[in-house]
């Protein structure tokens, strides 16, 4: 059985005479104990409303609605009174954030933000706190951690303090983590850093890894299980090596169309999607891609297109999806049987 | 952290300096002068011509302010022209009740209004955010002499729960020490003067909290809202920590540095409500006693009082600034 599994979700913001906004159109997908598995999209997707739903961390507003499941080790995170999730939270599951120094605290000393966690789940004080937020400043790469400790979030770099978060994320050893655009707002260098540390923490402890993305640079290099979103729905789910060498949704395509390559050829020119994610169909009324989608056929409007499963546990949502390399154009009927 | 104090200390003698200096000019050139005060309107050329010589007002004027500067460094601000006594001897016995009322006020205003703010913030849009919203709205609107009168009719006329005027009951024949009446009745163990005088700053200082307490709502409230929003309050929410928590280590303590800062401006402005709170409730501090000085043109008291409220605000302000570094390590002074 997976680790997670989000069934259904929808998120809802209704505002009081204005259209309401489906952040999160019946998001599906699922994390094995110890899996890598990527959640891609552009900005405006869903990915991080997805996140902060599984995790209870919408702003609480009126018109919010949450529908759906996301069952973790067999409770669904979504029933759960307010007592039950904060229990969860950071013991069970735990989350990074995107920018680093927005997400510390700037006036209290990092290692009272580490050692805030130790106490609240493991029931770890004074001394023996400290010397464990020591312990974990060092495993995520901070040198001198003792002095660390002592110090405040303007006093570090931006990938110490990524690291510092890290380190509050991974303080209890929790099953499940989640990593929302982990490293957008970090040098390129730092970037390389953070990933292979999170990788590396992944393979040591055996904690299952949710990474929301948008660069597919940072899938490439880590994830196992592949969930691109768009327009608040999975539209397509693969393995990372058949996902990269075949995509088969038009979006995935451009997608990976729009990443420059140093491979590329002299003046070989980008391939941008044409339009931005606000040109979008509602679900309903067929695939939201269409408006900007290269392969629109007729039945791409009218009724949403269904998710199809494809023989090697890929699936995509697509009545017209990139053919497979010698394969007759028309793959619909052959995969659905 | 010493030498900041010692540099904000310095900082002060120019500041007193210049303020002196505005002071004596704008003083001196008002229209009617001294002598119009002490003698009236009917007085003779001759007996103005005397009580200008007997002040020094016939002198040059730099002359006079080199002796006003002296003097004010001897801590000798002059003679009250009402009172006929040395003004420092006055201020000494009026200004402690007004630092107590205006102590009093202040806790009353941050002890209701930070929390009220707070509330507010967490119950946007329901019930008690409007009403706090509004009510601080009415608190400003309404002039504090006026407020005072209200209470004074409502709560000491009709109901008789408090005092309506003075700062204690004078057959307790309390004994005196610092002035600070309060503050004398715990010293000297004389417990019934101590609540006595306690008693007696309930109405004065509800009237002069009323408008800093309706600002710190706001304050409070404004701030609150925008750290709800932070993403390191959602760092601490992901972490599982308690709601209390989360609201004591992360919200209320990042949201209290703009309320510090207009604790800090408040503080001068009450020096100033005094005025009108103290003749209201006939209470004996310096407000009262500056209100009659403005009316009989008495120049020392005004000077001394302008003076005193200058060193207050510099002095406050510099808490305020030292309270920052607790609060926020990004401003720590060194």
């Amino acid at each position: 059985m997976a680790l997670l599994e989000v069934e259904d979700l929808s998120v809802t913001f209704a505002r009081r005479g204005q259209r309401a906004v489906h952040a999160v159109d019946g998001v599906s997908f699922s994390v094995d104990a110890g899996e890598v598995v990527g959640l891609v999209g552009e900005s405006g997707c869903g990915k991080s409303v997805t996140s902060l739903a599984i995790m209870g961390l919408l702003p609480k507003q009126p018109g919010l609605r949450v529908g759906g499941k996301a069952v973790f080790d067999g409770t669904d995170l979504l029933q759960l009174d307010d007592r039950s999730r904060r229990d969860i939270r950071g013991r069970d599951i735990a989350m990074i954030f995107q920018d680093p120094l927005s997400s510390l605290n700037p006036v209290i000393p990092i290692g009272l933000q580490v050692t805030e966690v130790l106490t609240r789940h493991r029931g770890m004080k004074g001394e023996a706190a400290a010397k464990e937020a020591a312990a974990l400043l060092d495993r995520v790469g901070i040198p001198d951690p003792k002095r660390r400790l002592k110090e405040y979030p303007h006093q570090l770099s931006g990938g110490m303090r990524q690291r510092a978060l890290i380190a509050m994320a991974v303080a209890c050893q929790p099953r499940l983590l989640i990593a929302d655009e982990p490293t957008t707002a970090l040098d390129v260098t730092i970037q390389a850093q953070i990933l292979e540390l999170l990788k590396e923490l992944v393979r040591d402890s055996g904690t299952a890894l949710l990474m929301i993305t948008h660069d597919l640079g940072v899938v490439a290099g880590m994830v196992d299980t592949v969930n691109v979103l768009y327009g608040g729905r999975v539209v397509e789910t693969a393995r990372r090596r058949p996902l990269f060498r075949q995509p088969r949704h038009p979006y995935t395509v451009g997608l990976l169309g729009s990443v420059p390559r140093l491979d590329a050829g002299r003046g070989e020119k980008l391939n941008p999607i044409a339009g931005s994610v606000r040109d979008l169909l509602p679900w309903p009324d067929g695939c939201a891609f269409a408006p900007r989608c290269a392969r629109r056929i007729d039945e791409c409007v009218g009724e949403p297109p269904e998710l199809v499963h494809a023989h090697d546990g890929r699936s995509y949502r697509c009545v017209n999806p990139e053919p497979l390399p010698g394969m007759v154009p028309a793959p619909r009927e052959e995969e659905t049987a | 952290m010493f030498r900041f104090i010692v540099r904000r200390l310095l900082q002060l003698i120019p500041t007193l300096f210049g303020l002196s200096l505005l002071l004596f000019i704008w003083l001196r050139r008002l229209p009617g002068g001294p002598e119009t005060a002490i003698l009236g309107e009917r007085g003779t050329p001759e007996m103005r011509a005397a009580i200008r010589r007997n002040m020094g007002l016939d002198e040059p004027i730099l002359v006079q302010y080199g002796r006003f500067v002296r003097r004010m460094i001897k801590l000798d601000l002059g003679t009250s022209t009402s009172t006929k006594r040395a003004v420092t001897t006055e201020f000494i016995e009026r200004f402690p009740g007004t630092v107590e009322l205006t102590i009093t006020a202040m806790i009353i205003a941050i002890g209701i209004g930070i929390p009220l703010g707070y509330l507010a913030a967490r119950r946007r849009g329901r019930f008690l955010d409007h009403a706090s919203v509004g009510g601080s709205l009415i608190g400003i609107c309404i002039p504090v002499f006026f407020l005072g009168y209200v209470l004074k009719a409502i709560f000491s006329e009709n109901l008789h729960w408090f005092p309506s005027s003075g700062r204690q009951d004078p057959t307790l024949e309390a004994t005196r020490v610092t002035n600070f009446f309060v503050l004398d009745g715990l010293m000297t163990r004389e417990w019934d003067a101590a609540a006595d005088a306690l008693w007696h700053l309930v109405l004065p200082a509800i009237a002069l909290a009323s408008i800093p307490l309706a600002i710190i709502v706001r304050i409070t409230r404004a701030s609150v809202l925008e750290v709800l929003n932070e993403d390191f309050v959602r760092t601490a929410e992901a972490k599982g920590l308690t709601e209390q928590t989360v609201r004591r280590r992360h919200v209320l303590r990042n949201a209290m540095l703009p309320v510090a800062t207009s604790i800090g401006l408040l503080a001068g402005g009450l020096l100033s409500g005094a005025v009108l709170t103290e003749t209201v409730f006939a209470f004996s501090g310096i407000g009262a006693f500056v209100a009659e000085a403005i009316g009989q043109r008495d120049y020392p008291v005004l000077m001394g009082f302008i003076l005193i409220i200058a060193v207050v605000y510099v002095l406050v302000n510099l808490l305020v600034d030292l309270s920052y570094s607790f609060i926020d390590p990004r401003v720590r002074v060194r």
